[in-house]
C-alpha cells in the first residue's frame, strides 16, 4: 500500500476572520453548508475540470483565505446559478463565489484577459466596444452606424469614466498593473 | 448587443414594431455591465454603472428593455440590491454627485422575450404569415434569463416551457434534447479566460441538439448567441472538417421568418454559421 500522507492545515494558513468577511458581503447562510455536494454535482464546469464548488466553500469555511483567493479554480464558475437554485441550505453559492472573486481581485489576483476587458470598459464605457467591422455591418444593415450609447455621447462617456474613477475601479485595474511593472 | 451582433439588433428593430411594440433608444447608455464579469471584479462599480443605465431609462418614463440575458441579470439583480438595501442606493448616489443623475427606483427591467411573451401566444400566432412547419428547433433559454428564480417573472421555477411555446406558434417543432437547461459555458468570464473549458460546454450542448435532429438553435442572449456561433467555428477548425454547422438564431429572427420577412431584413445573411440551408428548407 502506498504511503498515506497526513495533510495538516497549519494555523498560519488560517484566517479566522475570512468567512465573516464573506458573510458580511452578502453570503449570509454560508456557515450552514453541510458539505452535501449538491453544488458540485450540478456544476457544468465541475463536470469537465477539477473545479469543485463544495471544496471552495469548505476551504472558505476553514479560513484558507490565500488558498481560495489565489486559486484559478475560482474563475471556472460561469455564474450559471444552478448551485444557488439547488443548494438545500439555500446558500447563495454563486454570490459567495462572486464575493470571493472581488476579494481576489482586490489582492491582485486577476487573469490577464479579464484585466484587458476591464481596461476596455475604462476607455470606452463598454467591455466590448464597437469595432470597424461591426460599424460597417451596421451601415449595411441600415441601422444607426454608431449606436446611440456612450459611443455617440461624449458627455455620457465622461460621466461613466468619472463613476469608475470614484469607485476606484480605475485604480484597481490600472494601479495594480503599474505596481506589476515596477 | 449593438457592438457584437448588429444583425440580431436589426431583427429586433424590424420585428418588434410589427408586433405593436415601440422601442425608444436609451441615449448615452454604457455597458450594462456584465453580471458575471465586471461584477466579479468589483461589485460596487457594477452597481454604480448599472444604476446609471437604469436612471437613464427612468428619465424616459419607460421600462428598460434588453435583448441580452447578461444585461437582464445585471438590471434585475441591481434593482433587487437597491430595493433591499437602501444604504447601497445612498452609496451609489454619492458616486453620482454633481452629475445630475437622479434615481428613484421607479423603473422595471424587462427582457425582450418577456415583452413578447406578455403579448400572449394568440397575438404572436396572429403575426405568423408563413408557417415553419417541418423545422425542428432546439430552444436554449440561458441561465440569467431564468435564475435566480426568486427574482424572475416566469410562471415556473424550472423546466420552463414559455420559449418552446413561442417557438411552437411559428409552426416549428421545439425538440427535447439532453441537458437542455445546461449553461452555454460562456458566462462568468470563462469564455474570455478559459476558452477550452468554455467551448467544451458549448460542444456538449450542440452535440445534444444535433442528436435530437434540430435544424437550428434558438436563443435570446447575445452571449449565448456568440458562444454557439463562434464555438462551432472553433470546433471545425480543430477537427479540420465542417462537422458543426447548426444555424444559431435569435428568437426575433425565427419569428421574423415566420412573419414572412426577408432574411436580409433579419440580418440572417451576417451569421458565422451559414443560415442559408435553413432558409432554403423554410422557403423551399
Ligand atoms: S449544495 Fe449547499 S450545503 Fe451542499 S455542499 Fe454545496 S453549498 Fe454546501
Ligand atoms: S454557478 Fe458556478 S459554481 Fe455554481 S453550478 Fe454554475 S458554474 Fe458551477
Amino acid at each position: 500500500m502506498a504511503d498515506i500522507n497526513r495533510d495538516t492545515i497549519r494555523s498560519e494558513n488560517v484566517d479566522i476572520g475570512f468567512i465573516q468577511e464573506v458573510v458580511d458581503a452578502g453570503a449570509n447562510r454560508i456557515r450552514t453548508c453541510m458539505q452535501c455536494g449538491t453544488c458540485s454535482s450540478v456544476c457544468p464546469s465541475g463536470r469537465r475540470t477539477a473545479f469543485r464548488t463544495r471544496e471552495i466553500i469548505r476551504k472558505a469555511l476553514l479560513g484558507l483565505k490565500d488558498e481560495v483567493l489565489s486559486s484559478p479554480d475560482l474563475w471556472l464558475c460561469t455564474t450559471c446559478l444552478t448551485c444557488l437554485e439547488r443548494c438545500p441550505r439555500q446558500i447563495k453559492v454563486t454570490d459567495a463565489i462572486i464575493i470571493m472573486r472581488n476579494m481576489a481581485v482586490d489582492e491582485g489576483y486577476m487573469l490577464p484577459s479579464h484585466r484587458k476587458a476591464s481596461k476596455k470598459l475604462l476607455e470606452t464605457g463598454h467591455a466590448v466596444p464597437l469595432d470597424e467591422a461591426n460599424q460597417e455591418m451596421r451601415k449595411e444593415l441600415g441601422i444607426p452606424e454608431i449606436p446611440p450609447t456612450v459611443h455617440q455621447h461624449e458627455d455620457a462617456l465622461e460621466d461613466v469614466k468619472k463613476i469608475m474613477k470614484r469607485t476606484d475601479f480605475q485604480k484597481l485595474i490600472e494601479g495594480q498593473e503599474s505596481e506589476e511593472k515596477e | 448587443m449593438p457592438n457584437r451582433f448588429p444583425n440580431v439588433e436589426k431583427s429586433i428593430r424590424t420585428v418588434l414594431p410589427k408586433l405593436g411594440i415601440e422601442l425608444e433608444e436609451l441615449e448615452g447608455a454604457s455597458c450594462c455591465p456584465a453580471p458575471g464579469v465586471i461584477r466579479s471584479f468589483d461589485e460596487p462599480t457594477w452597481l454604480a454603472l448599472s444604476t446609471r443605465n437604469l436612471a437613464l431609462a427612468e428619465q424616459t418614463g419607460h421600462d428598460l428593455v434588453t435583448g441580452c440575458n447578461g444585461c437582464y441579470g445585471t438590471f434585475k439583480e441591481a434593482l433587487a440590491e437597491l430595493e433591499q438595501h437602501p444604504e447601497r442606493l445612498d452609496e451609489v448616489k454619492k458616486v453620482f454627485r454633481g452629475m445630475g443623475i437622479d434615481f428613484e427606483g421607479n423603473v422595471a427591467a424587462k427582457h425582450i422575450i418577456e415583452v413578447i411573451n406578455e403579448l400572449g401566444l394568440e397575438e404572436v400566432k396572429n403575426a405568423v404569415k408563413r408557417s415553419l412547419e417541418g423545422i425542428k428547433v432546439a430552444a436554449h433559454y440561458g441561465c440569467h434569463l431564468l435564475k435566480p428564480s426568486k427574482n424572475r417573472p416566469w410562471e415556473k421555477t424550472q423546466r420552463h416551457t414559455f420559449l418552446d411555446e413561442l417557438i411552437e406558434v411559428t409552426g416549428a417543432e421545439p425538440v427535447k434534447y439532453r441537458d437542455k437547461d445546461m449553461c452555454c459555458g460562456a458566462g462568468g468570464g470563462v469564455r474570455g479566460s478559459q476558452v477550452v473549458v468554455s467551448v467544451d460546454m458549448a460542444k456538449e450542448k450542440i452535440d445534444n441538439m444535433l442528436a435530437a435532429e434540430a435544424d437550428c438553435v434558438v436563443n435570446v442572449c447575445s452571449f449565448c448567441h456568440l458562444q454557439f456561433e463562434v464555438s462551432q467555428a472553433q470546433l471545425n477548425k480543430e477537427l479540420e472538417e465542417k462537422k458543426y454547422k447548426l444555424p444559431v438564431l435569435y428568437y426575433t429572427q425565427l419569428l421574423g421568418l415566420a412573419m414572412g420577412l426577408e432574411p436580409e431584413k433579419l440580418g440572417l445573411n451576417k451569421h458565422v454559421v451559414n443560415t442559408q440551408p435553413l432558409i432554403d428548407k423554410i422557403l423551399g
